[in-house]
């Protein structure tokens, strides 16, 4: 099963609920598979450091034009719904870093002048750590399209049972390419407002997308009872809670937060397995 | 000779506007029959993305041969000098002043872009 780890905020541990989830699905022999889909800022394999086996360039298609083609109608300019082609003086200009890869302009071109040619954007690592197979994208320097990438690091390693995927912060297009299709999605919050208000942002995108989900509480213990009341007032399933601690925040510091957590705190992070499993569509394992 | 002008207001007493994609108008003055006319440039305003762009196509199509703005970004200088369009920079001062000191000469003629995107 797929189950995504998003948030909305960023800096509320993802990474670290993703990795000890992971670990857990290890531990328990579960094949699992973690999927870095936060390409802007890849960071899991800080921590998991596993050996890269092979890294792939991740190309997306953009228009070249044959001027001795083109007879400058402009049916390219208009077809293009992000400004991408610009017809100056009866020449098509192209801003690749504009384009979205619709491929519309190639489709309506009347005189067939219009070619697509393969842009990289970024790369993808793969490789095993821990038991535990890994693949991350990282997005070229500059670059802005990173939902090509992100789908491309979610067709990664179809074989692990659970593949876990490591999701961007915010709402916008990189999160929701990141969540969607999951069976399950964890939204691992903090209890202060700026994580209540972050969250409810998350869940609604989540919601819009039609996914399942669940509120994983980190530092659970920061926030007041006021806060909590919130959140339940609000109406989010806390699934799971992990204290602040200074033992973990050792551990991060180090890059190895997960023996801590899954040593002092395992029962939480089964906790979040045992509920997306709920959601398995492949049915409970036996 | 046409000039076009980034212009925050109507007529040739507005303030130059410092910004040339999502500059809400532009002034288009005509040297030979010392004429103007504004055009408005409210949709690329508030465009999501793409706004040097198509100012500048406005720009072109508008027949004009020199630009006076505040600062022109990469993708905007791109298409204005695909265009072979002379683009000059001021700050401050209105239209007015702004074309007075373009036929003085004191305006620096720019050979790239001045500032990043989304400046």
């Amino acid at each position: 099963m797929n189950i995504a780890i998003a948030s909305g905020k960023g800096g509320t541990g993802k990474t670290t609920i993703a990795m000890s989830l992971a670990a857990c699905c290890a531990r328990n022999e579960i094949s699992a598979a973690l999927l870095d889909c936060d390409v802007e800022e890849p960071n899991v394999n800080l921590f998991l450091k596993a050996e890269i086996e092979s890294t792939e360039t991740v190309n997306v298609l953009i228009p070249k034009v044959d001027e001795p083609r083109c007879t400058g109608c402009g049916e390219c300019e208009r077809i293009c719904a992000f400004n991408a082609i610009v017809l100056v003086k009866g020449k098509p200009l192209i801003f690749a870093d504009m384009c979205h890869s619709c491929g519309g302009c190639y489709h309506v071109c009347p005189e067939r002048a219009i070619e697509e040619i393969e842009k990289p954007i970024g790369v993808i690592e793969s490789g095993t750590g821990g038991g535990i197979a890994f693949a991350g994208g990282r997005l070229s320097i500059g670059e802005a399209m990173s939902p090509p990438l992100i789908r491309a690091v979610k067709r990664c390693h179809p074989e692990a049972e659970t593949r876990i995927i490591d999701s961007p912060p915010g709402t916008s297009c990189p999160a929701v390419e990141a969540m969607r299709d999951a069976d399950f999605v964890v939204l691992v919050s903090e209890p202060t407002p700026f994580g209540l208000n972050d969250l409810t942002l998350a869940a609604g995108a989540v919601r819009a997308l039609g996914l399942p989900f669940g509120v994983v509480l980190n530092r659970s213990d920061i926030g007041g009872k006021l806060i909590l009341k919130e959140y339940r007032s609000r109406g989010f399933e806390i699934i799971a809670s992990i204290p602040h601690s200074r033992a973990i925040a050792e551990g991060y510091s180090r890059g190895d937060c997960v023996s801590v957590i899954i040593e002092r705190h395992r029962a939480e992070i089964e906790k979040i397995a045992s509920y997306a499993e709920r959601y398995n569509k492949k049915g409970a394992r036996t | 000779m046409k000039i076009a002008i980034s212009a925050s207001g109507k007529d040739m007493k507005a303030p130059v506007d410092e910004r040339f994609g999502r500059a809400p108008g532009f002034i288009l003055f005509d040297d030979t029959a010392d004429k103007f006319e504004y055009i408005n440039n409210n949709k690329n305003l508030e465009a999501a993305q793409g706004a040097g762009i198509q100012s500048a196509k406005t720009v072109i199509d508008s027949g004009s041969v020199v630009l006076i703005t505040g600062n022109v970004g990469p993708k905007a200088y791109a298409t204005l000098s695909s265009a072979g369009i002379e683009i000059y920079l001021t700050s401050g001062g209105t239209i007015e002043e702004a074309i007075a000191a373009y036929r003085a000469g004191t305006l620096k003629k720019v050979d790239n872009a001045n500032v990043e995107g989304h400046w």
